[in-house]
């Protein structure tokens, strides 16, 4: 194979339009991008070191680039990418807020990042600290008394909530099997009760949008476990009734999980441990402003009632008696969710987060979120449908149902234009209970300027699907982006999730690979 | 909307309709076009039992994943194994070659507990 020169910049929409190289198109063998400038370890062949049933039977083929090609490649790449630090994100549910610089900073710092986990104790006196302070404050956030830090995201942490609840109810010679979740929920519900043997039972949505209170007492017996509930809902929406609700679940003899992806709304105002919640994991790449998944690793603690913390996750970080921190495991502990102790760097940036902000900030983190989001429903008003029409908290659900039916315009035709208009698109088509959804979060990191741009371009894509001569502009949108429209549908029925560079790129990827526009 | 006269329906958009004292089962028109391209179904294998309401297999599409329900109970006879490799027969033609499964009805009485296409047509406006 003829390599593709790296260092030639023709996809970098500086320089021009064509598609980004793989690294195997730019590998030429024997060149690598790294080498051991200062060991005076010697050489050893890998034959020497691993039993032969160890050993591939033919090397594995990896690409071969240079330092140089390698960070052109990625830097290239990333020119191509819409980040939290290029432009409003208003991806509902998933909080894509600006990640504050110093967050970044102090994760920086050797002192931090420099630390090995299997450091004794001793030498890590100034992490172990940090990481109990962190607790406590997610603790006092969340109105809960102990937490784990260990699970990887959020979904991650909705496991060990539910491996926690088992525990709990082992504890209690109780063999439940099923957990309640309503229809409105995130997607991660379902599956996180799934993979921990429970079995979902769903409840519906009442047309205010709240929990339907008479439908879930009717399904409240002694095989329910718990029930998921995120609080202010999928739809925006502060669930009024919730102290009725959590009420009812306790009756059950069951306990109630408070999904965290939507805290940002109440932070520094309510605190789910007040409404009922048993058990809370949180996002802190949503709301403490870490890095997401992709950019991550994220993180997603857990913190409990006192009397679940004996089956947490351990070992846990610990003021000892002596005075030092250290490392405890709880006397029931349901065992280890993570290696170590968690994405401690991604752990560090929310403690700055949260030192940065103070009790004050926090509250205003949310009140503006919500000033924000309510704004901005007002002003789409005039252009899509608000079902569930009452004041929304961090983010506002609206509806393409009208400019659908009067323009055959989608929902996903509305997120593909607003690209070329300069900002992420929202999520889409969820909750699933509303019918051509636009979910939109514009969070509080946005200024009313940007606010206001984003509420004119939504409301210009609709106008223009009402202008004759003008209404396909978004059906073949994005047209100025570096990727075009992809073919959703066929990329998931014809999965190439490998690339084998033997079949000359890949099992009917090749052609896809190469297709920068759609 | 095309909603045919001689089937039953489902509130959860399943068609139903008997064939000499078996059922075939699909998803609807209105069903199809509110899922969007469907990308992956996931059915039960033959001889596997299915209560009325309850779970029968998932539809998947760019959009979400979505649950089907079984509108009677019975054994499964038949899969419409041929949505493997062509899923989008189910948006193409839903009433036709995008059937899902037939079902044995163990009580064929439970088919006039659904709606008519009138009253499907009702619930979906």
């Amino acid at each position: 194979m003829t390599a593709s020169p790296g260092g030639r910049a023709l996809s970098a929409p500086l320089a021009g339009r064509e598609s980004e190289p793989t690294l195997f198109e730019l590998s030429v063998p024997g060149r690598q991008a790294s080498s051991f400038r200062t060991t005076s370890l010697p050489e050893w062949p890998a034959e020497d070191l691993v039993p032969g049933e160890w050993l591939p039977e033919a090397p594995v083929e990896l690409p071969e680039v240079s330092e140089r090609d390698l960070v052109a490649h990625f830097t290239r790449l990333s020119h191509r990418q819409y980040s939290v630090d290029l432009g409003a994100y208003p991806l509902g549910s998933c909080t894509m807020k600006y990640n504050p610089k110093l967050c970044d900073e102090a994760a920086g710092m050797a002192a931090f990042a420099g630390v090995h986990p299997a450091a004794p104790p001793a030498l890590a006196q100034g992490w172990l600290e940090l990481l109990v302070e962190l607790e406590e404050m997610l603790c006092a956030v969340t109105g809960m008394s102990a937490a784990t830090l260990q699970p990887a995201a959020g979904a991650a942490g909705e496991l060990t909530g539910l491996l926690l609840m088992r525990a709990w109810h082992d504890a209690h010679h109780e063999a439940r099997r099923r957990v309640i979740i309503p229809d409105a929920a995130h997607g991660t519900n379902p599956a996180s009760v799934t993979i921990s043997g429970y079995e979902v039972t769903t409840v519906g949505t009442t047309e205010r949008g709240d929990v339907d209170l008479s439908e879930l007492r009717s399904v409240l017996d002694t095989d329910v476990a718990g029930m998921m509930l995120t609080n202010p809902n999928t739809l925006g929406l502060f669930e009024e009734n919730i102290i009725a609700v959590t009420d009812a679940v306790h009756e059950a003899g069951a306990l109630m999980y408070y999904d965290g992806a939507n805290l940002n709304a109440i932070l520094g105002v309510v605190r789910p441990g007040d409404m009922g919640f048993d058990i809370v994991h949180l996002n802190l790449h949503k709301t403490f402003a870490t890095p997401h998944g992709g950019g991550g690793p994220g993180a997603g603690p857990v913190a409990v009632r006192t009397e679940l913390s004996p089956f947490l996750p351990g070992p846990r970080p610990s003021l000892l008696d002596d005075g030092s921190y250290g490392w405890t495991s709880p006397p029931r502990s349901i065992g280890r969710v993570h290696s170590w102790h968690g994405n401690a760097l991604v752990l560090l940036r929310a403690w700055t987060y949260l030192r940065l902000h103070g009790p004050e900030g926090l509250r205003r983190v949310a009140e503006v979120a919500v000033l924000n989001a309510n704004w901005l429903k007002e002003q789409l008003r005039a252009s899509y449908d608000v079902p569930y029409d009452r004041p929304v908290m961090h983010e506002c659900v609206v509806s393409a149902s009208s400019l659908e039916r009067d323009t055959g315009l989608r929902a996903l035709d509305v997120a593909k234009r607003l690209l070329e208009l300069g900002f992420h698109a929202p999520t889409i088509y969820f909750p699933h209970i509303v019918h051509e959804a636009l979910m939109i979060e514009p969070t509080e990191t946005e200024s009313p300027q940007t606010v206001a741009a984003l509420a004119d371009a939504l409301a210009e894509i609709a106008a223009e699907a009402r202008t004759a001569g003008r209404a396909d502009a978004a059906r073949a949108a994005p047209r100025t982006t570096p990727v075009g429209r992809l073919d959703e549908a066929r990329a998931a029925r014809n999965l190439v999730a490998t690339y084998d560079q033997r079949a000359g790129g890949g099992d009917g990827g090749g052609d896809g690979a190469h297709d920068s526009r759609g | 909307m095309n909603i045919p006269d001689e089937l039953r329906y489902t509130s959860d958009h399943e068609w139903a309709k008997d064939e000499n004292g078996k059922v075939r089962v699909g998803i609807t028109d209105f069903a199809q076009d509110a899922l969007g391209d469907v990308v992956f179904v996931q059915l039960p294998e033959t001889g596997t039992l299915v209560e009325q309401g309850g779970p029968l297999g998932e539809v998947e599409s760019t959009k979400s994943v979505s649950q089907i329900y079984a509108p009677v109970s019975g054994t499964i006879v038949e899969v419409n194994a041929s949505l493997t490799d062509t899923p989008e027969r189910l948006n193409e033609e839903p009433y036709e070659g995008g059937w899902l499964v037939v079902i044995e009805a163990s009580d064929l009485s439970e088919l006039d507990g659904l709606l008519d296409a009138a009253g499907y047509r009702e619930a979906t406006e």
